[in-house]
C-alpha cells in the first residue's frame, strides 16, 4: 500500500467552526479535529486527538471548549473536556492534570486547499 | 467542681463556649426562658423573617456535652450562700461550688398609669417579638416611646410592618447618648423624611382609653404639656435596667441605682460569685453592649480555668495566677437606623477638657461629621458620624490606638473631591489593633488567618469570627484582607483568569462601554492570549447580558460550554437531556400527553425534576433537533436547563383552589417566569412563588423569593438551596404586583453588573461591602441613581427575548451542528442503555466493555 492510503479524508477546514472541534470516523475510530485560530483571525492549525475522553469514558472530547494555558514549558494549546474539564494539550494529547487520562494525538494535515486529513494507523 | 451559671443569655453562653471541655468541670446553665441562648444584637431579624432556630447561638449538639446540664423554663429565685445551694423558682436546689451570674437586663418601663394596657409591650425576649408582631397585625398606628438606639430599631420593625409609626422621646432629640445637637437634628429630619413621626421633649403622663373603636386609637397618650397622641400599640424602649434581684435577695452588694457591683476580676462581693453582662455594675458603669459582655465571659472564664478540680467550701482566694483584668471598654457603635448611617465614637460629646471640634455638615446630601480632638489637635478623642458612616472604621482605630492626626485633622471627614485616597490605611495598625470588637479579634489575627489560606472574605468571616456579630467591622476587616492579599503579592483574586486581569464585574463595564460584540474583539481590546474554558464562557455570558444575542450564532459558537452549545445537558456517557420550560410548574393535561408521547418515540428516561419539570434524558446530539422539533410545535419552549440563566419559577397552588391562599400564586410565577426566561447571568437564577406564609414553594431557598401577603407581595432575594444553603431576606413587603416587578428588575440586573463568574446571588450578597443593606439603598432607595438605567436593561432583555430552540430548528447553519461525526451519519456507538423499572439507563462501564471491545 502507498502512504496516501493511510490518509483519510475528514472535511473541509471551513466545515469546522473557528476554535471548535468535529468528530470524525477514522476506520473504526473515532478522533476529534480541532480547528484553531488566533482572536486576530490568524489560521493555526487543525489538531487530532482521540474523541474518547479516558477520564469520563465517553466520546465528547470534539465538543470540549479550546484554550491556552500557561506551563512551566510556555503556553499550550488545550481543550477542555466538556464533561469533568481535564484539559488535553492538542499537539501531544498529554492531559496537563494527571498523565493517565491523556489520550492519542493524531497525525493531521491540512493542504492549501483546505482538505483536512488523518493519519489512520 | 461544680459551677452554677444562672442565665443563657448571650454572655452566659459565651461563658460556656469558653469553658467547653474543660476537665473535671461540671456546668448547670439556669435559663428562664423556654429557649436557649439566641441572638438578641439580631433580634429585629425575627420581623425579616429569621426564625428563633436561625437566631439561636447554640451550636448542634452543644449541649449535649457529658459535663453540662441545661435547665430551661428554670428561674433562679434565690441563693442560699450558707447551704452552697441555688434555689430555682420550682423549690429545686442546686448545689455549686462557684456561680456566675449573667442575669442580663429587663427593659425599663417609665411609671406611667396605664402603662399595663393591652397592647403596651416591651422589646427583649423572642416572645416580646412575637407579641408586637400580633398586636402589628391588628393596629394602624403604633408608638416607640424612647428615641434611643433600641427605640429607633424598634421604630424600624414596626415601619415595616406597614404601620403608622411615631417615636415619642423624654429628652430634647434622639440618641442623646450618641449624638450631639445637629447630628441629632440631622438624624430627626433623616427619619421623618422616611415617614416615622418624631416628637421629643415629651413627657408621657399617662395612657387611656383613645375610644378608638377598634383600630387607629385604642389608646390616647396624654403629655405634659397638655397635648396627646392615639395610637393602637405603644412597645416602651426607654432603656435598661439590670436585673439584680437574685443579687438583692442573697445580699450580694449592689449599686445605687441598680446593678451587681463587681471588681476587676468580676467577682461580687463574695468571692465564689462572678457576674458578668449587662447585670454588672463596673466602676458605676453598666455596659449595655455585648463586646464588653463578652470580654467579661472570657476573664472569667480563664479564671474557672485555673481553679483546682475538687474545692473545698471556702476556699476562697484560690492564689489566682496572672489573669487578665476588666478595664472597660470603648462603646463606640455604628449603626444603620432606618437605613441611616449613624455612628458615634468615644468621646462624642466632647466631655475632655480642652478639647477642640472639627465640623462638616452637608443639608443637601445629609451628611453631619464631626471630630473631637485633643486641645493640642494631636489626637483623636471622638466622632459623630451621620449619613454616612463609611469613615467609621479608621476613626475608630485612630481613636483606640492613639494614632496621630495628620496635619490637616479636616481632611478626614471633608469629602475627597478628586477621588482620592485619604482617612488611614489599614497598614498603619499595629498588629495588637482590635478590629472585631464583638468577637475579639485583632488585626494580627486576621493577618495570621490570611496567611494560613484564609483569602477569601467569607473563608476570612469563618475561620476569626470577625465581622460576624454586629458587622460593624466588616469593611475593615475587608480592607486589612485586601491589603494582606497585595502585599504577599497574591494574584488578586478576582481576575477571572490569566487572559484577563479583571473581576467579572470590571469586564462587563469594559464591554458594555468598549461595545464589543465578539469574544475575539474582547479579548484583543481587554485581555491577552486566547482565553480558555474558563474566560470563554464567562464573556460568553455577558455578551449575552449585554446584548442579548442568540447564543447559537456562529460567531458565538466556540465560546459556548457545550450545554449552550447543544442547547442541552450533556450526560456522563455523552448524550444529552432535555428540559422544555414549564413556566410556574402549570402543565395541561394535552401537554403532558406531548411530552409522553416525545419520550416513547425516542426512547428517552423521564423524571420529575426538583423544579417542577419534566427532564427527558439519554438523547444523542443528532437526536435532539427532531426531539425540540415536536416539542416545539406542540408549544414548549427551551427550559434553558442549560444555561446560566433562570431556571424555573416554582409555585404553589395558591388562592385560586388553597383554602389558605391570599394570592394568586401561579398566575405571578407564570408572569415572573416569562419575564425573565432566557435572562444570562453570572450563574443560574433560582425563583418561587407561594400563595401565604405556609411558604409550600419555599421560596425562601430562592435567588429570588416572592411570598403572598394580605396587603401584595413581600420579596425575598439572596437565598440558596444546594450545596450551602442560605435563607433568602427581606428586600420589601407588602408591595404591589408592579412594584414587585420593578424590584425584581433592578435587583437582577444589579447583579448582573456586579456578580462575579459563578457566583450565586447568596454568596454575592455576603460578599457585597453592607450586604443587603446596601442593596436596598441601590434598588429601592436608588443611592446610586442606578435603577432607570437597571430597568431600561431589563425591559431591552425582555423586548428581544427569543427562544433558544425555536430559532435552532428553523436555522439550516445551525442545524449542521447537531451530528455526531462530521463524515458519517452514524451514531456514537458508545451510548448504549439497559433496561431498569421499565425505562432505559446508561450501561455502566463494566455492561459496556464486551460490546466495545469484542
Ligand atoms: C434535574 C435536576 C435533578 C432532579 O432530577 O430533580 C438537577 C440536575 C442537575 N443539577 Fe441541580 N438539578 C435540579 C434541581 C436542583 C435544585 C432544586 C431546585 O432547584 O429546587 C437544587 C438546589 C437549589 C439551588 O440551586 O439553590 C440544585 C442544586 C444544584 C447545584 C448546586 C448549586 C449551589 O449553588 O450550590 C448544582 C451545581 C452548580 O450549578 O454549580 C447543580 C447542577 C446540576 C446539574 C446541572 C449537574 C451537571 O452539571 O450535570 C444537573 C443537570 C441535570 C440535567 O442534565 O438536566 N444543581 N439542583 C433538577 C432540575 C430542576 C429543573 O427543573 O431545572
Ligand atoms: C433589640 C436589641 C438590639 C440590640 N442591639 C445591639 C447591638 O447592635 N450591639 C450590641 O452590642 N448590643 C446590642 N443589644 C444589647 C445586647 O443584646 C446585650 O448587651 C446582650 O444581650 C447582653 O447579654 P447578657 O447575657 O448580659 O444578657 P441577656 O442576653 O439579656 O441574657 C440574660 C438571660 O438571663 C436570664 N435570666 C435573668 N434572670 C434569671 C434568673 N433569675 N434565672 C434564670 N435565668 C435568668 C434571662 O431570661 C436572659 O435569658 C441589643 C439588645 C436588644 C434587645
Ligand atoms: S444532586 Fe447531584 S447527582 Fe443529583 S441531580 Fe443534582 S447534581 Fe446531579
Ligand atoms: S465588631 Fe461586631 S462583628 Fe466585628
Amino acid at each position: 500500500m502507498t502512504e496516501a492510503a493511510h490518509w483519510t479524508f475528514i472535511c473541509h477546514r471551513d466545515d469546522i467552526v473557528p476554535n471548535t472541534g468535529v468528530a470524525a470516523k477514522v476506520g473504526s475510530a473515532q478522533v476529534a479535529v480541532f480547528r484553531v485560530v488566533a482572536p486576530d483571525g490568524t489560521e493555526d492549525g487543525i489538531f487530532a486527538l482521540d474523541n474518547f475522553d479516558v477520564r469520563s469514558q465517553a466520546n465528547v472530547l470534539s465538543r470540549g471548549l479550546i484554550g491556552e494555558l500557561s506551563t512551566e514549558t510556555g503556553p499550550v494549546l488545550v481543550v477542555a473536556s466538556p464533561i469533568y474539564k481535564n484539559h488535553l494539550c492538542l499537539r501531544s494529547g498529554r492531559c496537563l492534570e494527571d498523565d493517565a487520562w491523556s489520550v492519542k494525538a493524531w497525525a493531521v494535515t491540512c493542504g492549501d486547499d483546505g482538505l483536512i486529513m488523518v493519519r489512520a494507523s | 467542681m461544680k459551677l452554677v451559671v444562672i442565665g443563657n443569655g448571650m454572655v452566659g453562653h459565651k461563658l460556656l463556649e469558653e469553658l467547653a471541655g474543660t476537665p473535671d468541670l461540671h456546668i448547670t446553665v439556669l435559663c428562664e426562658e423556654p429557649r436557649p441562648a439566641y441572638d438578641r444584637v439580631h433580634l429585629s431579624e425575627f420581623f425579616s423573617g429569621k426564625t428563633a432556630d436561625d437566631l439561636s447561638l447554640v451550636s448542634p449538639g452543644f449541649f449535649e456535652q457529658p459535663n453540662l446540664t441545661l435547665k430551661l423554663n428554670a428561674k433562679a429565685v434565690d441563693i442560699d450562700r450558707a447551704a452552697k445551694q441555688v434555689v430555682l423558682a420550682n423549690g429545686e436546689r442546686v448545689p455549686y461550688d462557684r456561680i456566675v451570674l449573667a442575669t442580663g437586663s429587663y427593659p425599663f418601663v417609665p411609671a406611667v398609669t396605664g402603662r399595663d394596657r393591652d397592647g403596651c409591650l416591651v422589646y427583649r425576649t423572642i416572645e416580646d417579638l412575637e407579641a408586637m408582631r400580633d398586636w402589628g397585625a391588628k393596629s394602624r398606628i403604633g408608638v416607640v416611646v424612647g428615641g434611643g438606639l433600641l427605640g429607633l430599631e424598634c421604630a424600624k420593625a414596626l415601619k415595616d410592618m406597614g404601620l403608622d409609626t411615631h417615636v415619642v422621646e423624654f429628652a430634647p432629640r434622639l440618641m442623646t447618648v450618641q449624638v450631639d445637637d445637629m447630628g441629632g437634628r440631622l438624624l430627626r429630619r433623616k427619619i421623618e423624611a422616611m415617614g416615622v413621626q418624631v416628637h421629643t421633649g415629651k413627657n408621657t403622663l399617662e395612657i387611656v382609653d383613645g375610644g378608638g373603636v377598634g383600630v387607629g386609637g385604642r389608646h390616647a397618650m396624654k403629655f405634659a404639656d397638655g397635648s396627646q397622641l392615639l395610637t393602637d400599640m405603644i412597645v416602651f424602649s426607654a432603656g435598661i435596667r439590670p436585673r439584680d434581684e437574685l443579687a438583692r435577695n442573697a445580699g450580694l452588694m449592689r449599686g445605687e441605682r441598680g446593678g451587681i457591683l463587681i471588681d476587676n476580676l468580676c467577682k461580687t462581693s463574695d468571692p465564689d460569685i462572678w457576674a458578668i453582662g449587662e447585670c454588672a455594675l463596673w466602676q458605676g458603669k453598666i455596659f449595655g453592649l455585648v463586646a464588653p459582655g463578652y470580654d467579661m465571659a472570657r476573664l472569667v472564664a480563664a479564671q474557672v480555668r485555673l481553679l483546682p478540680s475538687s474545692l473545698g467550701t471556702g476556699a476562697g482566694g484560690e492564689g489566682l495566677k496572672q489573669v487578665p483584668e476588666f478595664n472597660g471598654a470603648d462603646m463606640s457603635t455604628k449603626l444603620k437606623l432606618l437605613g441611616i448611617d449613624v455612628a458615634s465614637i468615644g468621646d462624642a460629646q466632647g466631655a475632655t477638657p480642652g478639647s477642640l471640634n472639627y465640623l462638616f455638615s452637608d443639608d443637601v446630601a445629609g451628611i453631619y461629621k464631626k471630630l473631637v480632638v485633643s486641645s493640642d489637635a494631636k489626637t483623636l478623642l471622638g466622632a459623630v458620624l451621620v449619613g454616612d458612616a463609611s469613615d467609621y472604621g479608621s476613626l475608630l482605630q485612630m481613636a483606640l490606638n492613639g494614632i496621630p492626626l495628620p496635619a490637616q485633622p479636616e481632611s478626614l471627614i471633608l469629602p475627597s473631591v478628586d477621588g482620592g485616597a485619604k482617612g488611614l490605611g489599614v497598614d498603619l495598625l499595629p498588629a495588637t489593633a482590635s478590629i472585631c470588637s464583638c468577637n475579639n479579634v485583632s488585626k494580627g489575627d486576621l493577618c495570621a488567618a490570611i496567611d494560613g489560606g484564609a483569602t477569601s472574605l467569607g473563608a476570612l468571616k469563618k475561620c476569626t469570627k470577625a465581622a460576624t456579630s454586629c458587622g460593624g467591622c466588616l469593611p475593615l476587616v475587608k480592607q486589612v484582607l485586601d491589603a494582606e492579599l497585595k502585599k504577599s503579592g497574591v494574584l488578586v483574586l478576582n481576575h477571572l483568569c490569566e487572559h484577563f486581569a479583571h473581576s467579572r464585574q470590571a469586564l462587563f463595564h469594559l464591554v458594555k462601554v468598549g461595545g464589543q460584540k465578539t469574544f475575539d474583539e474582547t479579548i484583543l481590546a481587554h485581555g491577552r492570549g486566547r482565553g480558555c474554558d474558563v474566560c470563554k464562557p464567562a464573556v460568553a455570558s455577558i455578551l449575552a447580558s449585554c446584548w442579548n444575542e442568540h447564543v447559537l450564532k456562529p460567531k458565538h459558537a466556540s465560546v459556548q460550554d457545550t450545554n449552550d452549545y447543544y442547547l442541552a445537558n450533556i450526560q456522563k456517557d455523552g448524550s444529552y437531556s432535555v428540559v422544555p420550560r414549564i413556566p410556574g410548574g402549570e402543565i395541561t393535561p394535552d401537554k403532558l400527553i406531548v411530552i409522553g408521547q416525545v419520550a416513547k418515540d425516542f426512547g428517552l428516561y423521564t423524571k420529575i425534576t426538583g423544579g417542577q419539570r419534566i427532564d427527558l434524558f439519554g438523547a444523542r446530539v443528532e437526536q435532539l433537533p427532531a426531539i425540540w422539533g415536536a416539542l416545539v410545535a406542540a408549544g414548549f419552549e427551551s427550559g434553558h436547563a442549560y444555561g446560566k440563566s433562570l431556571r424555573t419559577v416554582k409555585s404553589c397552588v395558591g388562592s385560586t383552589w388553597c383554602r389558605y391562599g391570599v394570592q394568586d400564586s401561579v398566575t405571578m410565577a407564570i408572569r415572573i417566569e416569562e419575564r425573565y426566561r432566557g435572562l444570562r447571568s453570572p450563574h443560574k437564577i433560582k425563583m418561587a412563588v407561594s400563595g401565604c406564609t405556609r411558604e409550600c414553594a419555599e421560596a425562601q431557598s430562592k435567588d429570588v423569593g416572592v411570598i403572598a401577603t394580605e396587603k401584595g407581595w413581600n420579596l425575598y432575594v439572596a437565598g440558596n438551596g444546594g450545596m450551602k444553603p442560605r435563607h433568602a431576606e427581606l428586600l420589601a413587603s407588602d408591595i404591589d404586583d408592579e412594584t414587585l416587578i420593578k424590584l425584581i428588575d433592578r435587583f437582577l440586573m444589579f447583579y448582573i453588573r456586579t456578580g462575579d463568574r459563578l457566583q450565586r446571588t447568596a454568596t454575592w450578597i455576603e460578599n457585597l461591602e453592607g450586604g443587603l443593606g446596601y442593596v436596598k439603598q441601590v434598588v429601592i432607595e436608588d443611592s446610586l441613581g442606578l435603577c432607570a438605567e437597571l430597568e431600561a436593561d431589563m425591559a431591552r432583555q425582555v423586548e428581544t427575548y427569543e427562544c433558544e430552540w425555536k430559532k435552532a430548528i428553523t436555522t439550516p447553519e445551525t442545524l449542521k451542528r447537531f451530528k455526531h461525526f462530521v463524515n458519517a451519519d452514524e451514531a456514537d456507538s458508545n451510548i448504549q442503555f439497559v433496561d431498569e423499572r421499565g425505562q432505559i439507563r446508561p450501561k455502566s462501564a463494566l455492561e459496556k466493555k464486551p460490546a466495545v471491545t469484542p
